[in-house]
């Protein structure tokens, strides 16, 4: 613990850096790029919609109701109160442990397209008044897997949430563990599953919350721990992904398996919240836990 | 020529020697094998160790149990839902010292591995594990784990039962255990449904065993499309006790005789049970609280990255 509280002390004194470097990141990538044209095509429904009204109502089809992936930078905005998000954590710079090739490219166009240091966001935040720690996975970024960077910052998140006594919120979006790094990436499950535990030991809340998709190595730690699980509506969420189960037992599989209604039916998910409510049930939630002394 | 080869000459000659019966020359020739398997058993290739790890007479968790333990006494069932075949779990005596031992159990036949899963256990095997590392935990035993499986089972009933948050618990629980943990993989150790069991104060690992994140046909299917280039997988993907104790992702190698564990079963459980018996001496010397927190250092190092160092900007033109 004196270790943890040196390392934020040291933190301080180079604030004006960090600051720097979160107008950079969040500026940049600001740029809201999954509708291109002034019409999309839903995925789901095949119907055009507008894209601007798309943005306004949270990524949500207008016909359908689909809830699009998001990116993490939009996930902050509709989550947090404006303004009240200070990014912690940067700085991390992913290598190739196993020497694969092209991983380092891959790492680089990817940090290039979305504008962030890799598939995991986290910092200080308020939800409706509340303060709370906020950990985002961005989809976009290599399929938001869990390589060593991603599991040494969900962890990272943990224990600033520990050092602040503050409840802390994660939204996972992920394929998994990342391939490229090999057995590092699954170390890092046993890394992110005891922060949860030496988080909870300390008697503060974690919420997670599980959005399309979330599978592999993510499902298998840190993303099924929380002390409350919510889901976003037909979120893909497993431990195996569809096409496995599939070829193992060589049958089709029934509609909406996997998704979160149907884990919500089977109890491994509290609640099943719509995009649009999800800030309000979040700042609820928040509420309920607040200290009694 | 891939180590299967090798071994399958091997026996064709010494089932050849066999029929020749005369003493001379016999002696020579063995000799003479003994020599050639010398030559092509010891410098071998990841894919060659995968091929063992995977190899149809290699020893199972249970064979090692009956050799390692004096005496073991098997419980069943996870208190939910059934009984999971794939891992066996009870309480043995290892050299004087009671110990609670959980293992991911292969079937030697076809018929037995049906009813073992092929030792991929679903939900309720890893809940069983739980349940009786914490009576361990409980009646403070040491907690042995022996990892032998391809991963957990990717089926509908194992989604439906929660496969994720099953094995998510066991590695949080595993983490915060005061007694001392030892893990050994004695054959394959696949993904997640590996690490389930191997949160542990000492990891150890036989020469020829495997540890990954994914089988080696998964991942050249994910990254190269192409599931014929396995051999070429296993070798980048450094899954070998020799690279992963390189890499620093388990602590000790507990040697094979040549050409593979199944050569010489006796010897194979000789030096495993000397391992874990010293481990065990080893680990007493710690308090509960401390096996705990080393535990948890050791997990909480694991990564390969680099941190940008803000404070070394100063004086340096942005």
């Amino acid at each position: 613990m004196n270790d943890l509280i040196r390392a934020f002390e040291n933190r301080k004194s180079s604030n004006k850096q960090i600051k720097i470097a979160r107008t950079k990141s969040l500026v940049t990538s600001a740029k809201i790029d999954v509708p291109v044209g002034l019409y999309e095509k839903c995925p789901t429904c095949k119907e055009p919609v507008n894209t601007k009204t798309t943005i306004e109502n949270n990524f949500i089809c207008k016909n359908c109701g689909d809830h699009f992936r998001v990116r993490a930078i939009d996930r902050i905005k509709m989550t947090t109160d404006t303004g009240t998000f200070v990014e912690k954590g940067h700085g991390y710079i992913t290598l190739n442990p196993l020497f694969q090739d092209g991983y380092e490219e891959k790492v680089a166009e990817n940090k290039r397209k979305t504008g962030l240091d890799e598939a995991y966001v986290y910092g200080y935040c308020e939800i409706n008044g509340m303060p709370c720690v906020i950990g985002v996975m961005d989809s976009y970024f290599l399929m938001g897997s869990m390589g060593s960077v991603v599991g040494e910052k969900v962890t990272k998140s943990f224990e600033y949430a520990m050092y602040k006594k503050l409840p802390i919120v994660i939204f996972t979006a992920s394929g998994g563990a990342r391939m490229q790094e090999g057995i590092f990436s699954l170390m890092q499950m046993a890394k992110t599953s005891q922060a949860v535990l030496r988080h909870a030991e300390m008697g503060l809340l974690y919420i997670s919350v599980l959005t399309h998709p979330t599978t592999g190595g993510v499902t298998a730690s840190f993303a099924s721990l929380g002390d409350i699980i919510l889901a976003e509506p037909n979120a893909l969420i497993g431990f195996a992904g569809p096409r496995v189960i599939e070829q193992t037992i060589n049958q089709l599989l029934p509609e909406g398996f996997q998704r979160s209604e149907f884990l919500e039916d089977k109890g491994f998910i509290d609640l099943v919240v719509h995009r649009n409510e999800l800030k309000t049930t979040l700042g609820k939630l928040l509420m309920f836990h607040r200290r009694f002394q | 020529m891939d180590i299967l080869a090798k071994e399958r000459k091997v026996r064709e000659l010494e089932s050849k020697i066999l029929e020749l019966g005369n003493d001379e020359i016999t002696s020579k020739l063995r000799q003479e094998i003994e020599r050639y398997k010398e030559e092509a058993m010891t410098h071998l290739t990841a894919w060659d160790r995968v091929l063992l790890a995977r190899h149809q007479l290699r020893p199972v968790a249970s064979e090692f149990i009956s050799y390692l333990c004096d005496s073991f006494m098997e419980f069943h069932g996870d208190r939910n839902f059934r009984d999971d075949k794939s891992i066996i779990g009870g309480i043995g005596i290892i050299n004087g010292t009671v110990v609670t031992i959980v293992a991911q159990q292969k079937g030697k036949t076809l018929d037995e591995n049906l009813v073992r899963n092929f030792a991929m256990p679903h939900p309720e095997g890893y809940r069983k594990a739980l349940r009786l590392m914490k009576q361990a935990e409980k009646f403070r035993r040491p907690i042995i784990t022996l990892i032998d499986t391809p991963g957990a089972y990717p089926g509908l009933g194992a989604e439906e039962r929660g496969q994720g948050e099953a094995i998510a618990r066991n590695l949080l629980e595993m983490s915060n255990f005061t007694v001392p943990v030892i893990a050994v993989i004695i054959g394959e150790g696949g993904r997640g449904g590996a690490l389930a069991l191997g949160v542990a104060n000492t990891v150890m690992m036989l020469e020829n065993a495997i540890y990954s994140i994914l089988t080696p046909e998964g991942y050249a299917t994910i990254l190269w499309k192409d599931a014929t280039l396995a051999s070429k997988a296993a070798e980048v993907m450094k899954v070998t006790s020799y690279d992963l104790e390189e890499l620093g992702v388990i602590d000790q190698i507990i040697k094979e005789p040549l050409g593979g564990a199944h050569f010489n079963k006796m010897e194979t459980f000789k030096n495993t049970k000397f391992a874990i018996v010293n481990e065990l001496q080893e680990l007493k010397q710690f308090t509960g609280i401390q096996l705990r927190d080393k535990r948890m250092e050791k997990y909480r190092n694991y990564g390969f990255f680099q941190r940008f160092n803000y404070d070394n900007l100063k004086g340096v033109k942005s």
